[in-house]
C-alpha cells in the first residue's frame, strides 16, 4: 500500500480520513469516513481476488477488521448493549450502566458475543484499563479448519461467519481457538449451535458498521481497512511512545486477526495468550493431513508384502504336523 | 454366565424360526429358566447403575448438555470424551494389532485369540461412538461430515472418515462369528476370503486414526502444556497405541480364560499362556520405542527445563511411572515367564495410556487459564454416565461372548479362517 497508483479511490479517501482523524476528534470523523467509504469498498473487494492465485494465502486483500484501543476505552459497556441489541440478544439479568458486573471477570458466552472486563493497570493503578473481549476474526481462523462439516467461512469482508445448519455439535472449534471465544448453546436440547460475534456480517453487507464501532461514544474501536488499521496503530504507537507498548496485537499473532489492540500496558497483563505462533494454526496440521494419502498409498504395498513373504516362508518351510488346518483351507 | 451349549446340536430343520431365533437368544434355556439366571450380585449391580443413569441420560437428551456436564467456552471437552474416545480408542487398536500378528506377519500362535480381540475392537469402537453421541450437540447429524460437507482441512473430519469406516471393516472382520452363529456357510465362506483384504484395510484405518487422534491436538499450541505438545504427537498417540493393544488383548485373554472358561475350547486354554508372553514381549518392544519417542520429543522441543516445575514433575509421574515403570516390569515378566507379572504390567500400562489421555485432553489442556483445576473435575452426572457406559460395554460383551463362537471354532467351521 505504499505506491498510491492504482488504488481504489475508496482506499486514498479511507486513508485521508485515518490521517484526519489523529488531529481532529476520532469520534466524528471515523463516523464521517466510514459510512462514505464502505460501500464503495465493499464493492471493490469483488475485484481484488489475486491472492488466491499465490500459494501463501496471507488473508483476503481489502478486508475490514476493527482496531480496539485499550488506552481510550472508558468501560461503558455501550459495546455491548448495541451488540445484543443488534444480534437481538436476551436482555442480560444486570443492565449495562450497572457497574457491579466487573467484579468478576466475563467472557462472552452464548449469550453474550462480547463482554468488557476491568483490569488492573499496572502503571496506574487508579485508571483500571477495561478488556472488551469478543471473535478476533483470525485471517486464516483455526475453527474453520477445525470443523470437519465446513461449517465456518471467512468472507472476504473479513467476517468469521458460521452455518449452524451444517454443525454437528462436536465443539472441536471451541478446543482449537486460541482464544476461546465459540461459545455453545448447552441449554437447547433440539437445536444448540455455535455462537460467536460474526463482525455484525449482516451489518456489513448492509452497508452498516458493526454495532459495537458504531456505538463506541470514546473512539476506542475503529472500524476500517485491517492494512489501513495496521497503519493508524502504527501511527498512534510512534506519536505516543509513552502511551502505547510497541506492540499491535493481532497483527502477527496466529497468522493474522482482523481485529487489532493496542494498549499501554502488555497484552498479557489484560488476559491476553501470549504464546501463541506468528503462522496460522491450520499450517501445523497440514503435514500429518497430508501424510494420510501417503499412508493409503504405501501400506497396501508394505503389507501386501510381507503377507507375500510369510506365505512364501509357509510354503517353501517343511510342513509342521500341526498346521494343516490352520491357514489357507479356504480355496 | 456359565452354561454351556451346544451349538452343533440346533436342529433348523424340525424348529420354526421363532424357536430357533429364542433358542439363539436364550443359550438353549427356557425364557423362565433364563431370567432366572440373570440374577446374580453382578447383575443386580449393573441393574442400578444402569437405573441411576437412566433420568441422567433422559435429561441429556430433554434439557440438554448443559444440564449434565460442566461444559463452556473453555472446556467444550471433559471427561465423557477423554474417557469414552480418546483413553478407550487405543485399547481398541487390540482388533488391528493382533488380526494383523496373526494374518500378515505370520504369528500363527495367535489364531485362537484373534476373534475375541477383533471383538474387542470392534465393540470398543462401537462404544466410542455412543459416547460421541452423547456429546455431540445434535447427535442425529453424526453422517454430516460423511455426506453433508466436508471439512477436509480438519484432522477430526479424518478422525470421523476413519472411524467410520473402520468400524464398518470391523464388522466385517468378525461377520464371520455372527454368520456361524446363524448357521450360513456361502455367505460365511464369502467372508473369510477377503479377510486379508479387511486386515490390510483395518491396519491403514487404525494407523491413521490413531495418530489422528493426536493429530487433532496439533492445533493447540497456545492451550496444550508444552510438554504435552509436540510435533510428534500423532506419532506418539500410534505408538502408545501399539502397546495399550497389545496389553488390552493380554486382559482380555486373561478375563475369557477367567470369566468364560465354559466358552473357550482346549485350543484357546492352551494358547493364551504362550500368547499372553508373546504379546508381553510385544508390548515390551511397543514401550521401549514410545518412551524413546517421549524423550525424543521433549529433546525436539528443548523442553528440558520445564520438567523442573509442578507440571514438570506430573509429566514425569506420567513418563517413569506408567511408561518406563511398565516397560521395566513387562521386561522382567517376560524373562521369568509369569503370566502373573505380565497380566500386572498389562493392567499398569493401560492405566499409563488413559492417564495420558486424560492429560493431554483434560489436565494439561488449558493449563494457564486461571482457576483451572477446579473446572475439570467432571460432575457427577458425568461420572454416572461414564460408569453406565462401562457397565453396558460390560454387559453387551458378556452377552456376545455367551453366544457367538468366539472363544471357540465350531467343528463345522474349523480350520475355515
Amino acid at each position: 500500500m505504499s505506491d498510491k497508483k492504482g488504488q481504489h479511490p475508496a482506499d486514498i479517501q479511507q486513508r485521508d480520513n485515518i490521517d484526519g482523524s489523529q488531529k481532529k476528534s476520532r469520534g466524528i470523523s471515523r463516523r464521517n469516513f466510514l459510512s462514505a467509504s464502505l460501500l464503495a469498498g465493499c464493492s471493490a473487494l469483488g475485484l481484488t481476488l489475486e491472492a488466491k492465485a499465490s500459494r501463501e494465502f496471507k488473508g483476503w486483500p481489502k478486508s475490514y477488521g476493527m482496531l480496539t484501543d485499550f488506552t481510550a476505552c472508558v468501560g461503558c459497556r455501550s459495546c455491548e448493549e448495541a451488540c445484543n441489541k443488534a444480534n437481538n440478544m436476551p436482555q442480560p439479568e444486570k443492565p449495562f450502566d450497572d457497574d457491579s458486573v466487573f467484579k468478576q471477570s466475563r467472557w462472552p458466552s452464548a449469550s453474550a458475543l462480547t463482554v468488557v472486563n476491568r483490569c488492573v493497570n499496572s502503571k496506574e493503578p487508579s485508571k483500571p484499563i477495561y478488556r472488551k473481549i469478543q471473535c478476533n476474526h483470525c485471517l486464516e481462523p483455526a475453527c474453520a479448519s477445525a470443523c470437519p462439516i465446513h461449517a465456518y467461512t471467512k468472507t472476504p469482508e473479513g467476517a468469521v461467519i458460521y452455518n449452524a445448519d451444517l454443525c454437528f455439535g462436536c465443539r472441536y472449534c471451541v478446543i482449537a481457538c486460541p482464544f476461546n471465544i465459540p461459545g455453545y448453546e448447552y441449554e437447547s436440547a433440539l437445536e444448540p449451535k455455535i455462537v460467536k460475534c460474526i463482525l455484525c456480517y449482516g451489518r456489513l453487507k448492509d452497508g452498516k458498521l458493526p454495532a459495537c464501532a458504531e456505538a463506541c461514544p470514546a473512539g476506542a474501536i475503529t472500524f476500517g481497512r485491517r492494512n489501513d488499521l495496521i497503519k493508524l496503530a502504527r501511527q498512534r504507537i510512534s506519536e505516543n511512545p509513552k502511551k502505547y507498548i510497541d506492540h499491535i496485537y493481532g497483527e502477527y499473532e496466529v497468522g493474522g486477526t482482523s481485529w487489532l489492540y493496542i494498549s499501554g500496558i502488555p497484552f498479557e497483563q489484560l488476559g491476553f495468550p501470549i504464546n501463541l505462533p506468528k503462522k496460522p494454526l491450520v499450517e501445523l496440521t497440514e503435514g500429518y493431513l497430508s501424510s494420510v494419502p501417503v499412508i493409503f498409498t504405501t501400506f497396501p504395498a508394505l503389507f501386501g508384502l510381507v503377507y507375500g513373504a510369510m506365505r512364501h516362508r509357509d510354503k517353501t518351510a517343511p510342513q509342521q504336523p500341526h498346521e494343516d488346518n490352520k491357514e489357507d483351507n479356504n480355496e | 454366565m456359565n452354561r454351556g451349549i451346544d451349538y452343533s446340536a440346533q436342529s433348523r430343520e424340525t424348529a420354526s424360526f421363532g424357536t430357533w431365533f429364542m433358542n439363539k437368544l436364550f443359550m438353549g434355556m427356557s425364557a423362565a429358566d433364563y431370567s432366572r439366571s440373570l440374577i446374580t450380585p453382578f447383575n443386580l449391580l449393573a441393574a442400578s447403575v444402569l437405573a441411576t443413569s437412566l433420568p441422567i441420560f433422559i435429561t441429556r437428551y430433554s434439557k440438554g448438555l448443559a444440564y449434565v456436564v460442566d461444559a463452556n467456552n473453555e472446556y467444550p471437552w471433559g471427561l465423557l470424551l477423554s474417557w469414552g474416545i480418546f483413553a478407550g480408542e487405543p485399547l481398541f487398536a487390540a482388533g488391528f494389532v493382533v488380526a494383523a500378528g496373526y494374518y500378515l506377519f505370520g504369528l500363527k500362535d495367535y489364531r485362537p485369540l484373534v476373534r475375541l480381540a477383533v471383538l474387542g475392537g470392534m465393540l470398543g469402537y462401537a462404544f466410542a461412538a455412543s459416547y460421541l453421541l452423547i456429546d455431540l450437540g445434535r447427535p442425529w447429524r453424526i453422517y454430516y461430515p460423511m455426506l453433508i460437507n466436508f471439512g477436509p482441512s480438519s484432522v477430526l473430519f479424518v478422525v470421523a472418515w476413519h472411524v467410520a469406516l473402520y468400524c464398518t471393516v470391523q464388522l466385517m472382520e468378525f461377520s464371520p462369528a455372527i454368520l456361524e452363529w446363524l448357521g450360513s456357510k456361502r455367505i460365511h465362506k464369502w467372508a473369510v476370503s477377503v479377510t486379508v483384504a479387511l486386515i490390510i484395510g483395518g491396519v491403514i484405518l487404525s494407523t491413521v486414526h490413531q495418530s489422528a487422534l493426536g493429530a487433532m491436538y496439533l492445533i493447540t499450541p497456545g492451550k496444550l502444556h508444552p510438554l504435552w505438545y509436540s510435533s510428534y504427537l500423532p506419532l506418539l498417540f500410534f505408538s502408545s497405541a501399539i502397546y495399550a493393544a497389545m496389553s488390552f488383548a493380554i486382559l482380555l485373554a486373561f478375563a475369557a480364560e477367567r470369566y468364560f472358561r465354559e466358552r473357550c475350547d482346549n485350543d484357546f486354554m492352551s494358547t493364551v499362556p504362550s500368547v499372553t508372553v508373546s504379546l508381553g514381549k510385544g508390548a515390551a518392544v511397543a514401550l521401549y520405542v514410545y518412551f524413546a519417542l517421549k524423550i525424543l520429543a521433549l529433546a525436539q522441543d528443548d523442553r528440558w527445563d520445564m520438567l523442573l516445575t509442578p507440571f514438570g514433575y506430573w509429566y514425569l509421574v506420567e513418563l517413569l511411572g506408567f511408561v518406563a515403570a511398565p516397560m521395566i516390569l513387562f521386561t522382567a515378566a517376560v524373562k521369568v515367564q509369569s503370566l502373573g507379572l505380565i497380566r500386572a504390567a498389562a493392567f499398569w500400562s493401560v492405566f499409563g495410556i488413559v492417564l495420558n489421555r486424560v492429560n493431554v485432553n483434560l489436565i494439561a489442556f488449558n493449563w494457564n487459564l486461571p482457576g483451572h483445576f477446579e473446572k475439570i473435575i467432571p460432575s457427577s452426572s458425568e461420572v454416572i454416565m461414564i460408569m453406565a457406559m462401562i457397565t453396558l460395554h460390560i454387559l453387551v460383551f458378556r452377552w456376545i461372548l455367551n453366544r457367538f463362537p468366539v472363544m471357540k471354532e465350531l467343528p463345522d467351521y474349523k480350520g475355515s479362517h
